[in-house]
């Protein structure tokens, strides 16, 4: 069973239909003893960084999720989701995040003016990829790939070598997917990126 | 130069999709769940449903329409029309939303825009502003899917939206609105200097010609299409070809 953590603050309508698209037997749970028992955790998040390391530990789900990760269980954090999987997050001052992925989140760059590449924040709209590691999610997915995001912050691996995918943005280069052993973490929404998003959750779905 | 989204705007009366000139005179063009489908098939890179009648809930309401909608198309959905309360907000991201398109209930009271992008992330929040021109460089917002006059400088007011905590703006022309002329380039220009988040420009698309024209003068981050892709004027793919083909990165 895969369990998809509900702890307010995420899309869990959308994340559901996409995973049932795919073929997925999943669980929308609240329950951290159900979070232990899942062999795939996905992880989502909406929102700001604060309120939802906040409330995901006032439910007591941190520790699950952790715990689970620390066992090799494949878990997917999804947009502040993936954020949250990092030490530390920038956004209205610094909070603690669930430390499987060192590095932060931080704001992205502001646009520079006369940049005809400039991009407003916040960054919303489908943005090609540029992919670093093929396994396990991005097998399969071109290089270009566009997908859908909708965020202020991004994260910032301390170690390239957990960075999966970034994009180019205002003049830099933002990473937009990490993993780091069984932990992974995407930024873009994948169940809003159309064919190519849906593609990636069935990769999580069927990676053994 | 940036990518462009592409956005179908369905407007919903009860159980269909209508489509007026200037806002007024809505005619049907068919059953939202089918449209939806056939765009999003073709790839379309949001959807956009504006009940003109603000009917959230009851059989025939938009809830209903994007619950159903949200099973099988995996591209951001966007609600407005009759979002007055953080729980209409929370009905309709429960209903497969993404973001909710506020107007009315905003101008009414503004601090609901502030409110709902502290409980929902201003990532969720967006301004809708109806535009009616009424001098030259000046456009008044009109609420009540055009019905209604407010007083309110359009201009003044996105630039409060903002910093009220909107995401985005989503900004359509009443005088262009249905008429397949093409997008009032001034309003956009106007909002987009206004503004530092991004805008969505609606109202006026009547062939590839006039979204490119749009996209090339990098006055919005995304453009809304109804009457081009209802009546197949055109399709999803010939207009993205078009962007394409003067260097403009579209997801295709």
């Amino acid at each position: 069973m895969i369990a998809v953590v509900d702890y307010g603050r995420g899309n869990l309508f959308s994340l559901g239909n996409a995973l049932a698209h795919v073929g997925a037997e999943f669980e929308i749970t609240s329950d951290p003893e159900r979070v232990a028992e899942a062999h795939k955790v996905v992880l989502p998040g909406v929102g700001a960084y604060a309120d939802c390391m906040d409330n995901l530990k006032r439910r007591g789900l941190a520790e699950p999720v952790c715990d689970a990760a620390r066992r090799g269980v494949p878990l997917l954090g999804i947009c502040v989701g993936c954020q949250i999987l990092l030490d530390a997050g920038e956004e209205f001052g610094l909070t603690e995040g669930l430390g499987l992925v060192p590095g932060v989140v931080r704001r992205l760059p502001d646009p520079k003016p006369g940049d005809a590449d400039a991009i407003r924040i916040p960054n919303v709209g489908w943005r090609p990829l540029e992919i670093i590691a093929q396994e396990p999610l991005f097998g399969g997915t071109e290089a270009g790939t566009m997908m859908y995001f909708v965020h202020s912050f991004a994260p910032v691996p301390a170690q390239p070598e957990d960075i999966a995918a970034t994009i180019s943005f205002n003049g830099t280069s933002a990473a937009v997917a990490i993993g780091r052993g069984n932990v992974h973490g995407v930024q873009f929404h994948p169940e809003k990126s159309g064919p190519a998003g849906l593609a990636i959750l069935r990769r999580f779905v069927e990676h053994p | 130069m940036a990518s462009i989204r592409l956005i179908a705007r369905l407007d919903i009366k009860g159980p269909n999709v209508i489509k007026g000139v200037h806002l007024e005179g809505l005619r049907v063009v068919g059953a939202p769940g089918a449209i939806a489908r056939g765009y999003y098939e073709q790839g379309i890179d949001e959807i956009v449903y504006m009940d003109v009648v603000a009917s959230l809930y009851g059989r025939n309401g938009i809830f209903g329409i994007v619950s159903e909608a949200a099973k099988d198309i995996f591209v951001p959905l966007t609600v407005g029309g009759g979002i007055r309360t953080t729980d209409d907000i929370v009905g309709a991201l429960h209903s497969g939303a993404d973001k909710v398109a506020i107007n009315t209930a905003a101008i009414h009271r503004p601090e609901f825009i502030s409110e709902a992008a502290e409980v929902f992330g201003s990532q969720c929040i967006v301004l809708s502003v109806e535009a009616k021109r009424r001098a030259p460089g000046r456009w008044e917002a009109l609420t009540d899917n055009g019905r209604e006059t407010t007083g309110v400088d359009a201009l003044e007011w996105v630039e409060r939206g903002e910093k009220l905590g909107a995401g985005e703006i989503l900004i359509t022309s009443v005088d262009m609105e249905g008429t397949q002329q093409g997008f009032d380039a001034e309003l956009l220009r106007a909002v987009h200097n206004r503004v530092s988040i991004p805008v969505i420009a609606s109202g006026g698309a009547g062939s590839p010609a006039h979204v490119l024209a749009v996209a090339q003068d990098q006055t919005a981050d995304a453009i809304a299409c109804a009457s081009i892709f209802h009546y197949k004027t055109s399709r999803i793919g010939d207009v993205k070809a078009g962007l394409a083909a003067a260097g403009i990165k579209v997801r295709q």
